[in-house]
């Protein structure tokens, strides 16, 4: 339910997340994509056809994946390991802690179509723990894009980064937050409205819907600050702290389960050093009933409308 | 203190001309490599008893293997372990820590007193390898299942770089009942590594019990070469055998070594007791197993 009065344009943030590979790809010929049968789920026919020895396939096998993901970071390739994010990080859980993090070997791991984006797929496909998984994970950043142009830019830093990462790319299609060659900037999340009532912390599909709730609050009199938190993991705690001090309550929104993702991010900083009243939206422990992506954002109260009835209660 | 870093190599403890003599005259390197392998054991036991910690039974089944691939057979420089065209070792069973350490610093990579550290509170030795701390380690180990699919990407990376350097992988037997293993063979096959050898350590028991009674592996043999490998089926002690099987690819495919081994080798009260699984010595056994070692 999207009470937006103009239609805006949407995007598949796999398709920027695709091209931007194989445009560093034929910069770098370290850069190789790794994937497990998901060749055309995570966007990788493009990569396929340009770089067919640089993509490696190891079939339906993703603890295989990630463990042959860190030998090649480690014999000095930059391996994008690329599959759905339920199967990559349930699958590949204690790969990702052992072989990549604690390893410290350079690998990008990149969990495709995250959250609800399967959506009547049902809850075996539904990626709504990655968050807690990899936030459990040490010396693991974590990387939600909002929009196509983030994704890019998270592409590029990722590929650059002097060690692991996680990347979160989202399938449901997404509106621009930011315009085209917009910088990543790790460790700094994006303040995009600058009202003073209620903060609005949010990631990935969320950041859109806040921007949309924002607008409609503002005709009642209600500013809403929204911060666009690409970079969940570490949290830039300045710019939370900031907001929450800044305004009346803080809302987090997230499309994952709100045991131990953003939400607990935040509100862990906040009890320990500002404690704030708080809506933390995401999906509380549930599996989810059959529908459709938008369906399932809407049920668990992730959709604008949810944003702006969050808000109405905490105002 | 977190991270180790090397002395020079002491006199005689690595030399890599012997690789060399063991394509040309392997028979020669024998006796050396025999006598690093009871330095290993040797300073293991000890560490063990030191610590009070450490997999007595699994270290002595794989000395062997590690003694010869390191005084012989691995391209690998103790003074620049980073260096990029290096082979690459990589051990599975990352809980016979305690002998690739002792491997390690009598070849040279760092100083034998460190093994005096081992699981001692900040110490780089840990119980299992770390890749980060310590040189000449590949990749974190410990969970069992994860060293062969990383030395299956190692291989790859070679491969993808047109570079002749080769990977080596050590797996427990028991490890084998790990389902990741299974797709990394597949993936080994399917890309053709004939880069990469996989070495199993047969000693037929694993921490509970004997393999063949928890979970059997046999035709271990046959499901290798099923998998797409050629495979060698060697005595693990015997280090003219070892050298042979090290040797690399003859048919353009990945190599397995079925090791066969004794658990606890060399020291007769602790050969073959599954209970010496993860048992440490006491100071009269040490001194009992020093005394067989060093006849």
């Amino acid at each position: 339910m999207t009470t937006a009065a103009v239609k805006v344009p949407t995007f598949d943030c796999r398709k920027a997340f695709a091209e931007e590979l194989i445009a560093l790809a034929r910069e770098d010929d370290r850069i190789v994509a790794v994937c497990n049968d998901s060749v055309g789920s995570s966007n990788l026919t493009g990569f396929r056809d340009e770089f067919p020895d640089r993509l490696i396939n190891v079939g339906i096998a993703e603890q295989d994946l990630v463990g042959v993901g860190a030998g090649l970071a480690n014999g000095g390739m930059i391996p994008f390991v690329s599959a759905a994010s339920p199967f990559l990080t349930g699958r590949a859980l204690e790969q990702i802690k052992a072989d990549v993090a604690y390893s410290r070997a350079k690998v990008v791991l990149c969990g495709q179509s995250p959250g609800m984006a399967y959506g009547e797929l049902g809850p075996t496909h539904h990626s709504i723990e990655d968050l807690s998984w990899m936030r459990a994970v040490a010396d693991l950043p974590i990387v939600v894009p909002a929009d196509p142009a983030q994704t890019r830019a998270a592409v590029r830093w990722a590929a650059a980064n002097d060690g692991p990462s996680f990347l979160r790319i989202g399938r449901h299609p997404v509106p621009a937050v930011h315009p085209e060659g917009t910088e990543f900037v790790p460790g700094k999340a994006i303040r995009l409205t600058d009202g003073d009532d209620l903060a609005v912390v949010a990631t990935g599909t969320m950041v859109s819907r806040a921007l949309e709730a924002a607008e409609i609050l503002r005709a009642e009199g209600i500013g809403l600050r929204v911060l666009n938190v690409a970079y969940v993991e570490p949290l830039d705690t300045d710019a939370v702290l900031q907001a929450a001090s800044g305004t009346r309550g803080v809302i987090t929104a997230e499309e994952a389960t709100t045991t131990g993702g953003l939400g607990a991010a935040v509100a862990t900083l906040l009890a320990e050093n500002a404690p704030t009243r708080m809506r933390i939206l995401g999906i509380h422990r549930e599996f989810a009933p059959t529908g459709s992506t938008d369906f399932l954002l809407d049920h668990f109260g992730l959709s604008t409308a949810g944003i702006v009835a969050a808000a109405r209660e905490l105002a | 203190m977190s991270t180790l870093t090397a002395d020079p190599v002491p006199a005689g403890a690595y030399n890599s001309a012997r690789r060399e003599r063991a394509a040309a005259d392997p028979a020669s390197l024998v006796p050396a490599l025999q006598e690093l392998a009871r330095k290993v054991r040797t300073s293991d036991i000890r560490m063990i008893n030191r610590a009070q910690l450490g997999h007595i039974g699994g270290d002595f089944s794989v000395t062997d293997i590690l003694a010869t691939l390191y005084g012989a057979v691995l391209s690998v420089d103790p003074l620049d372990p980073a260096a990029p065209e290096r082979d690459r070792f990589i051990l599975s069973k990352g809980h016979s820590a305690g002998a690739l350490y002792s491997t390690l610093a009598h070849c040279g990579f760092f100083p034998l007193s460190e093994l005096n550290t081992f699981a001692q509170p900040l110490s780089a030795l840990n119980g299992h390898p770390n890749r980060v701390k310590v040189p000449g380690v590949e990749t974190n180990t410990g969970p069992l299942g994860h060293g062969f699919p990383v030395a299956v990407g190692h291989a790859l990376a070679a491969k993808l770089q047109g570079s002749s350097r080769r990977t080596f992988v050590v797996m427990g037997d028991g490890e084998l009942q790990e389902g990741s293993n299974w797709e990394a063979a597949m993936t080994a096959s399917h890309y053709a590594l004939e880069n990469l050898t996989a070495v199993v350590d047969r000693n037929r028991l694993q921490q509970g019990a004997r393999t063949e009674d928890t979970k059997q592996l046999e035709p271990l043999a046959d499901k290798w070469a099923a998998f797409g490998f050629e495979v060698r089926t060697v005595d693990g002690h015997d280090i003219t055998q070892l050298l042979q099987a090290f040797s690399g690819s003859t048919t353009g495919k990945p190599v397995a070594v079925i090791a066969d081994t004794i658990k606890g080798k060399g020291v007769s009260f602790i050969e073959d007791r599954v209970e010496w699984h993860h048992k440490v010595p006491t100071a009269q056994q040490v001194e009992d197993a020093l005394k067989e070692l060093n006849q």
